[in-house]
């Protein structure tokens, strides 16, 4: 499938592969300079593949606390909560940000991948007073990240946009287009997501980029990026062969409620799981990859699920379940990439700390 | 793509400048622009032997990591230390200083199955623009 604004990559000399089922830009100018623009300026990224679901009725807030790990209830109008969509077993079928509009009015945000089949699993467990559709076709969803978003945004549209705090939302106009301008992202820095009419999608993109102070940037940075923050990948940090408890050690879980694959969680938590994800720092340039085994000595103690140079702290950085008792940051660990050995140390998260996302 | 006229070629897009003792190899122009960004060089030991084909060196980008092979069988003689610190010179200047080792060929006749600038480019698919 593809964006309204493939064209528009492709005219940039974008270089495209396929992202959960959809052909998207991985870079432009390059990862390494799209990564540093959007660590220290503000960079675009085209992000209408994602899903995105719209909730109404009286029994819309029930049906998600049953659905959602995350507390409902106390989410409020014009806040955004992450949080995580399970199985009876407690295997994760996407993570995901819940939106609330109104008492009975929600929105859901979720993996380009896994769309099609959250959207047949909700929609099959949504109670009569709720009315359920996926409104993915029809909204745009544009990020714009960085230290400099509101002031570069302002400029690009000529308005003064509201102070928003870390996961709030506001409904306003750009352009003459109705925007929800959502304080939230995937970089670690400071910016917004912007949803709106798929049909502004190219006017928006040449809006924002026409000045030159938010440049595109591709799937490559927003993956290094990502990475540097900590923020798990669907596919890679979380799937449906483990409970989001070995990723998150139960954030974004509300244990209070019940909720479709509590009981598993439940479990992981008191019982704890066999291995837990971390962070581990390696020592040099050299990448460690998804999949690299995680040693100590001559024991297998983990694998990797994502790894790349990061590039903020010219050093290579991974994300490994690890066994449990080998955790703790300082524990001096080695990945084994194609057969040479890299040595490391499990460090706190996020690696890189100087980020603006929650300033 | 940039392709010199002087230079030899491998399937696995590696260059090789002979200057009658000595191969110096390096990869192409169309090899770094695929890669992109190089973040990681890993280099052989001077004195190493390989047979052509064999894994000398890895490059790393962002995203992957390629094995540079031996064009032809022989001994390392250099390597470009530089690359180290600046793997960056690969995509800057990859038949310049971007040069990854150099080596002594066991038998000059190999340098003979290598393929020329011709034949390189009519290898590779059209640039896409």
């Amino acid at each position: 499938m593809r964006t309204p604004l493939y064209d528009t990559h492709v005219a940039l000399n974008a270089r495209m592969a396929p992202f959960g089922g959809w052909d998207m830009p991985i870079q432009y100018e390059g990862i390494l300079a799209e990564h540093a623009w959007t660590r220290t300026r503000t960079s675009v990224f085209d992000i209408c593949h994602m899903g995105e679901f719209e909730l109404r009725g009286p029994s819309a807030q029930a049906d998600l606390e049953r659905l959602l790990t995350q507390n409902i209830a106390t989410i409020a109008v014009g806040q955004a909560r992450y949080g995580y969509l399970l199985r009876d077993d407690g295997g994760c079928l996407d993570d995901l940000t819940c939106y609330r509009f109104g008492p009975d009015h929600f929105w859901l945000i979720v993996n380009a991948a896994t769309c099609a089949d959250d959207a047949a699993w909700i929609r099959e467990r949504c109670s009569a007073g709720t009315r359920f559709e996926d409104i993915s076709p029809r909204i745009a969803k544009l990020d714009v990240q960085g230290p400099r978003a509101k002031e570069d945004l302002e400029s690009a549209f000529g308005v003064k946009l509201p102070d928003l705090k870390y996961f709030r939302f506001a409904q306003v106009e750009l352009g003459g287009v109705p925007v929800v301008l959502s304080r939230t992202g995937y970089t670690g820095e400071f910016g917004y997501e912007l949803y709106f009419p798929m049909e502004h999608a190219l006017a928006f993109w040449q809006r924002i980029t026409a000045g030159g102070a938010i440049k595109p940037a591709g799937l490559g940075a927003r993956d290094t990026l990502r990475l540097e923050a900590g923020y798990p990948l669907y596919g890679h940090e979380m799937g449906l062969e483990r409970t989001p408890v070995a990723a998150a050690r139960g954030s974004f879980m509300d244990f209070k409620k019940t909720f479709i694959g509590s009981a598993a969680c439940v479990r992981d938590r008191d019982a704890g799981c066999a291995r837990y994800l971390c962070g581990i720092r390696l020592n040099g340039k050299r990448a460690a990859r998804a999949h690299d085994k995680v040693m100590q000595g001559d024991r297998v103690v983990g694998e990797v699920t994502s790894g790349s140079l990061a590039p903020s702290l010219n050093t290579a950085v991974a994300l490994a379940y690890v066994d449990a008792a080998l955790t703790a940051p300082g524990s001096a660990l080695e990945i084994d990439v194609r057969g040479t050995r890299l040595p490391g140390a499990v460090v706190a998260l996020p690696f890189y700390k100087d980020g603006t996302a929650r300033r | 793509m940039d392709t010199p006229r002087e230079l030899r070629y491998t399937k696995t897009h590696e260059w090789v400048r002979w200057n009658g003792k000595v191969a110096t190899v390096g990869i192409t122009d169309f090899a770094q622009d695929q890669l992109s960004d190089l973040t990681y060089v890993e280099l052989p030991t001077e004195g190493d032997s390989f047979s052509a084909q064999e894994e000398v060196a890895v490059v790393e980008s962002v995203k992957a990591a390629s094995d540079i092979y031996a064009p032809i069988s022989g001994t390392i003689t250099a390597v470009n230390k530089a690359l180290l610190d600046k793997p960056e010179l690969i995509n800057t200047d990859p038949y310049t200083d971007g040069w990854i080792f150099k080596m002594v060929p066991d038998d000059v006749s190999e340098l003979e199955s290598l393929m020329d600038a011709d034949q390189y480019e009519s290898m590779n698919p059209d640039e896409e623009n």
